[in-house]
This record gives structure tokens, C-alpha cells and sequence, in this order.
């Protein structure tokens, strides 16, 4: 279903489109009906640089089961890069390795 | 028989007199032409879009569909629709007046006969219906699984959307055909009932068409909730219901 559900949450990075790399500040979420993937629905992002035009857009569309093993791995790489790097993938304002 | 339509964006004034635009097919000849205006999606003005414009003129409409994240644009309609998505969509009443400047446009066409429909996918049934309420200049209205016509969670009225169209249903002022999947949840069968409920309750003009086996959008080819026995028979009772409210003449039987 078309749905208005969707979290916007701020980043810092990069992302890399048809037009190179370009910074991005926000991700917005959602799970709707996906514009390419041959899904019903898809858990989309969408990566962009709040500045930019229409175009400065990463984009992302996932079946549900496949988001949430992106989210696993993604949680994954960090519990153990955070182990691997000494801390140095702890929050800001908190100290390295404590 | 020579059989032939032009396919082509165009410009119109929409809400607050805004250069919208719009994608416009069109059988060739002199009509006369009813005109059908086509809202899209959440997901944006795309190619699934054009082509029911396209579908709709084959078997002779003028069919408009504006582009209501125009003014977000330029880009890719993907990537605009994205924008609109992260705005939480465009305001209701900004629809409904891109909606009103469609159906001027379609009337002031030289081959128009006067006569405008709507049909709307998904978050655009949702507008077809609301349209339909606040629009009397429109004559007949297609909700396809229209989800959020009934709010049964008051959080999710908004500025942008601030009431929920079954509230409206005692000023529907044409009629509606309603096709839904049984296997949707939204809108839910409970909801499409409660629709049904008010509409009946307000003596409304009116048909549903529910099909089981069948989903949210059933309607489209490229995704696995694509039903084709049922796309069928739906399409059919779209274009018999314009048949009867569009071509038919005036004072006969509309429902």
C-alpha cells in the first residue's frame, strides 16, 4: 500500500552515484511500493544531500527479509570493526576503548 | 477504421494557478472526447502512470495525469517523488486543486464533450474519492484500492491532510466505482466495508467491485501481486462504468 510512513534520520558520509561521490546528511526510510525492484513493496532509502537538487540521491530498495539482514550485518560489522579498531567506533563523547 | 491518439506532456495551471505539469493522451480526431484525469501514486508520476493515460485514450478519452510533485521538481520522476516522500507528501488541498485545474483543462479542449472522470491508484484512490467530495464539477470517479479513505488512528490526519475522506462522503456528488483485493490491508475489507456503509447511509451513486485472491494493486504487470483474471474483469468494469457515466446520454441511468 502507498503509506506516509517514513523516518528520517540525519547522517554523515558519503555515497557514491551515477555522478560520482557526493556528501549525504540525511537518509529518509520507508516501505512502500518500490519504483524498479520487482517487489510489491521494498524497504527503501534513499541517501541525499539536503542541499542538493532532485537529483543528489542514492537510492536503495530491499525486500523486507533482505533490510533486515542488511540491518544484521550492519550491526555485525560494527560490534566487531569496534572491537578490531581499538574503540574507535565508539560514540562521540565517550572514551575510546571504555 | 483508422485508430490513432498523441501522447504528450503538457502544461496546466494547477492549485493556487501553479505551471504543472502533466502527461496528456488523447485519441486523434474530433471528438467529441470525455476526459478522464489520472492521479498518481505515491511513488511518483511514473511510467505505470502514463501508461493507463495511454490505456484510457485507446479506448477513446482524453486522459490527463498531472504530475503533483511538480513544483518540487526539476529531476527524474523517482527522484522528485523521493523529495515528496520526505516531505511527507503534498497537501490535500494542493490535489484537489491540481485536480479542479485537470478537469479545466480537459473542458477547454475544442474536441471536449464536457464530461471529466478520475481514477486514482493506491494513495491517488485515496484523492479520487476525496476530489469526488469536494469537486462537483466531476463526473464520475474511480477509487482503485485507495487506502486511507477511512483513519481509524487520529495521528495520522495531518496539516497536509487534516481530514479523512469517508467524513466527506455525504458531499460526493458523482458516481464512484470502488475496486479493491480482499486480501488488502489497506484498505482493510473492514475498511472498504465501513466505506460501503457510509456510502449506502448517504444515498450515494455507487458500485464495488471486490475481488478475492487478490491484493494491494493488482493492477500491475512487473510486481508479484500482478492478478491477471481479476485485472481483467476490473479493467472491463472500469471502462463499462465510464461507458454508462461519461458516454452515455445525459439523464440516463448511472448506476
Amino acid at each position: 500500500m502507498c503509506s506516509y510512513i517514513t523516518e528520517r534520520v540525519s547522517v554523515e558520509g558519503s555515497a557514491k552515484g551515477p555522478d560520482g561521490w557526493m556528501a549525504v546528511d540525511t537518509a529518509t526510510v520507508y516501505f512502500d511500493h518500490p519504483y524498479h525492484a520487482p517487489l510489491d513493496h521494498s524497504l527503501n532509502v534513499d541517501f541525499v544531500n539536503a542541499a542538493g537538487g532532485a537529483g543528489t540521491r542514492v537510492a536503495l530498495e530491499l525486500s523486507a527479509e533482505s533490510a533486515r539482514s542488511l540491518v544484521r550485518a550492519i550491526l555485525a560489522v560494527l560490534e566487531q570493526g569496534g572491537e578490531a579498531h581499538g574503540g574507535a567506533l565508539a560514540p562521540r563523547g565517550r572514551a575510546a576503548g571504555g | 477504421m483508422y485508430e490513432g491518439m498523441i501522447a504528450e506532456t503538457v502544461a496546466i495551471r494547477g492549485h493556487d494557478g501553479d505551471d504543472v505539469a502533466a502527461y496528456y493522451a488523447r485519441p486523434l480526431g474530433a471528438g467529441p472526447f470525455a476526459g478522464v484525469i489520472v492521479i498518481h501514486h505515491m511513488p511518483g508520476w511514473d511510467e505505470w502512470t502514463r501508461e493507463v493515460a495511454r490505456r484510457l485514450a485507446g479506448r477513446g478519452y482524453a486522459a490527463l495525469a498531472p504530475h503533483l510533485y511538480s513544483r518540487l521538481g526539476p529531476g527524474s520522476p523517482d527522484d522528485v517523488a523521493a523529495i515528496a516522500r520526505a516531505a511527507g507528501g503534498v497537501a490535500d488541498e494542493q490535489v484537489v486543486g491540481d485536480v479542479a485545474g485537470s478537469a479545466r483543462f480537459l473542458r477547454a479542449q475544442p474536441y471536449a464533450s464536457g464530461r471529466v472522470g478520475v481514477i486514482g491508484f493506491c494513495s491517488g484512490g485515496r484523492h479520487a474519492y476525496l476530489a469526488a467530495c469536494r469537486l462537483p464539477e466531476l463526473d464520475a470517479a474511480v477509487d482503485c484500492w485507495g487506502g486511507g479513505v477511512v483513519v481509524d488512528d487520529p495521528s495520522q490526519l495531518t496539516e497536509q491532510r487534516p481530514v479523512a475522506p469517508i467524513e466527506l462522503t455525504p458531499d460526493l456528488s458523482c458516481p464512484l466505482l470502488g475496486i479493491f483485493g480482499n486480501d488488502d490491508r489497506n484498505p482493510s475489507v473492514e475498511q472498504v466495508d465501513r466505506t460501503e456503509e457510509a456510502l449506502r447511509r448517504h444515498g450515494k451513486a455507487y458500485e464495488f467491485h471486490r475481488y478475492d485472491g487478490a491484493g494491494h494493486g493488482f493492477f500491475a504487470v512487473d510486481r508479484p501481486g500482478y492478478r491477471p483474471e481479476q485485472a481483467t474483469d476490473a479493467w472491463g468494469e472500469v471502462f463499462r462504468f465510464y461507458e454508462r457515466t461519461l458516454r452515455a446520454p445525459a439523464g440516463g441511468p448511472t448506476e
